[in-house]
């Protein structure tokens, strides 16, 4: 007997159209224009603006420093907020909705504000700190990101019975740290990867604190070569697109191992 | 020299008493069930000899050494918990593996232990199975061969069988007594069913309250339980409240009804007492309209049958309950007038205080 292979509606079609026409229309239309020439009558396509942009010793040397200024974040933030998070779910669950409101912060108070704020608080520390991006920018960073990381986190936690695999650790011989890194930490691998995604994407694409506390990020560059350039600036959209996409599918590579799907599934059941 | 002993334990949370001081003295080798209703503080006790939580006083002995202030992860104690407690991430025999591995075994001899344990709860097949890909009885088997693994001095079980389904349940707890005669190892473990505690102990203590009410063998449970509590929860039994009007005669008198039962000799008249009936010593004959009690019985009316297969249960006026026969009992229908013979013999008798109130746990099973 053939299978019915199952309908779909014709509304539904419609609307993955629209959704796809309002995602990918802009892709394109910067596509379209980042292959044209910035000469008048010059020929309709051409690759010399991707050519100025991997040429360009800025493009690399921004996007190194916010790439990496994102891994930092990333670390930072785990180690940060794993431990704390699994601390409190385990030991005292009633600061749960304080470590929330705490989370929501960094999305009400505006980042003006708040870099006004850190720059006053930071003021007088060692100049290794606040005069790098590794310092106070990736300090930054992290309560910018906390929301993310937090509540992302703070799913992967509920997901799975902390208590129980925490107590079976235990009571097998294993310290609090073993069980950790051994248990719990593979059992929340793609709510830490899905922290890791929106940081990395926080990251790369915040201009405001990077621009007032006068560090020359990636966004800052591309704000540079959007007001100077039109036809690269569009070049340089995409580009940093794909490199933001690739960046997040190495992290998926990296975070993914054999069995772990399946240890998500179980876990939140 | 007992093996494993709970001296005087209290635990208090908020104004809550857990546990009001119980003792508990366990020889090598006992297998000894707490049972109890919800919040009797079965697993408070347990968790205290686990070591995830401390008394507010009393002390855990295991082999003459006091385990106060030694944390959960030293105490070599086995557990094996009432959620399924595997780790997601890992194979059945990862799992089995885990605490051979904090223990830094070598891999040969661990290899060896994992796969013999494996073995012995029956999951050869389905050693590289992750548990989500696992059965609930199954998950509770290798929980079983994981707490075994370390080779614990005390195995704990909490309630290791109360999410499985009944066939299940009564399989594996069969399985959980085998494996503990052969390997002879002390076991507590914590049920509320009590028809599973009484298969499987050699030893039960029937906790209420945050005290031990009585602790025996399942057969001195069973056949002398010590207050009305225990005679209630242990099976399903007749309670019937009584006084002494001759003690020399053993005579006792319950709504208006005179009895003789041997256990009621010697007592002094007047005595309040609780008369304790097993259901499957009262026998039931069909009476005649304007039948009166004579001799050692009662008069009663039929109000529900139960069918329990082999037994059918009959409830009766007056909150009497018998199990006779099936086919006896299709004989006696409901609306059924009957006379249910008491006998002398083996009938228990519990004095009752002047206000004693009978503790009330729902409907016997």
């Amino acid at each position: 007997m053939r299978l019915r292979r199952p309908r779909i509606a014709p509304s539904a079609v419609v609307w993955l159209l629209i959704a796809g026409v309002y995602f990918f229309l802009p892709l394109y239309a910067t596509f379209d224009f980042s292959l044209k020439k910035n000469a008048v009558g010059a020929p309709c396509c051409t690759l010399h603006n991707y050519g100025w942009v991997i040429h360009n010793g800025d493009f690399w040397h921004t996007i190194k420093i916010s790439f990496i200024l994102a891994i930092e974040t990333i670390a930072i933030s785990l180690l940060l907020f794993v431990p704390t998070i699994y601390w409190v779910h385990l030991k005292v669950p009633k600061l749960r909705p304080v470590l929330a409101f705490m989370a929501l912060v960094p999305f009400v108070v505006p980042p003006i504000v708040m870099v006004v704020g850190l720059l006053k608080t930071f003021k007088g520390t060692p100049s290794w700190f606040y005069g790098t991006p590794w310092g106070f920018l990736a300090t930054a960073y992290v309560i910018l990101a906390f929301p993310y990381t937090f509540f992302s986190l703070d799913a992967g936690f509920r997901a799975i019975d902390v208590h129980t695999l925490t107590e079976a650790s235990q009571s097998l011989g294993a310290t609090t740290m073993t069980t950790l890194v051994k248990v719990i930490l593979p059992n929340i691998r793609t709510a830490a990867l899905g922290a890791a995604f929106l940081t990395l994407a926080v990251v790369m694409g915040e201009f405001t604190i990077a621009n007032l506390a006068a560090f020359h990020t990636f966004p800052i560059f591309l704000q540079y070569v959007n007001e100077s350039q039109g036809f690269p600036a569009g070049a340089l959209t995409l580009l940093s697109f794909m490199i933001t996409w690739g960046a997040m599918l190495s992290l998926l590579l990296v975070g993914r191992k054999r069995g772990a799907r399946g240890a998500v599934i179980a876990g939140a059941r | 020299m007992s093996y494993l002993q709970l001296e005087n334990l209290h635990r208090q949370f908020g104004s809550f008493q857990a546990l009001k001081g119980i003792d508990i003295s366990l020889g090598e080798g006992e297998f000894l069930s707490l049972l109890g209703p919800s919040g009797c503080g079965k697993t408070t006790a347990l968790r205290l000899v686990a070591g995830f939580d401390r008394p507010n006083a009393g002390r855990i002995v295991i082999e003459g050494k006091d385990l106060a202030g030694v944390p959960p992860n030293k105490r070599d104690m086995g557990m094996v918990f009432q959620a399924y407690s595997l780790f997601p991430n890992m194979t059945a025999r990862q799992n089995v593996d885990f605490g051979l591995k904090i223990r830094g075994r070598e891999k040969a001899d661990r290899s060896k232990r994992v796969s013999d344990l494996i073995e012995l709860v029956g999951l050869a097949h389905a050693s590289d199975r992750y548990p989500h890909q696992l059965s609930g009885g199954m998950q509770q088997r290798v929980a079983l061969a994981r707490a075994l693994a370390i080779e614990p001095r005390v195995l704990l079980l909490d309630e290791p069988l109360s999410a499985l389904d009944a066939k299940v349940r009564v399989q594996l707890r069969e399985e959980i007594r085998r494996i503990q005669l052969e390997l002879g190892i002390t076991t507590l473990y914590v049920t509320h069913d009590q028809e599973e505690a009484l298969a499987i102990s050699d030893h039960v203590a029937v906790m209420y309250g945050g005290v031990i009410e009585q602790m025996g063998t399942p057969s001195e449970m069973y056949t002398a339980p010590k207050t009305p509590f225990v005679a209630e929860f242990i099976g399903t039994m007749n309670r019937l409240e009584a006084h002494i009007v001759d003690g020399a005669a053993g005579e006792v008198e319950h709504a208006g009804n005179r009895l003789r039962i041997d256990a009621a000799r010697g007592r002094s008249n007047g005595e309040r007492v609780l008369i304790l009936i097993r259901p499957e010593t009262l026998d039931l004959q069909a009476a005649g309209n304007g039948t009166t009690a004579n001799g050692n019985s009662l008069i009663a009316e039929v109000l529900t049958q139960t069918f329990l297969g082999p037994v059918t249960r009959l409830k009766m006026t007056g909150g009497l309950i018998a199990d006779m026969s099936t086919a006896r009992a299709s004989a006696l229908p409901v609306g059924a007038n009957v006379v249910a013979q008491v006998p002398t013999e083996g009938v228990q008798l519990l004095t009752l205080a002047d206000d004693e109130a009978l503790p009330d746990i729902g409907e016997g099973t």
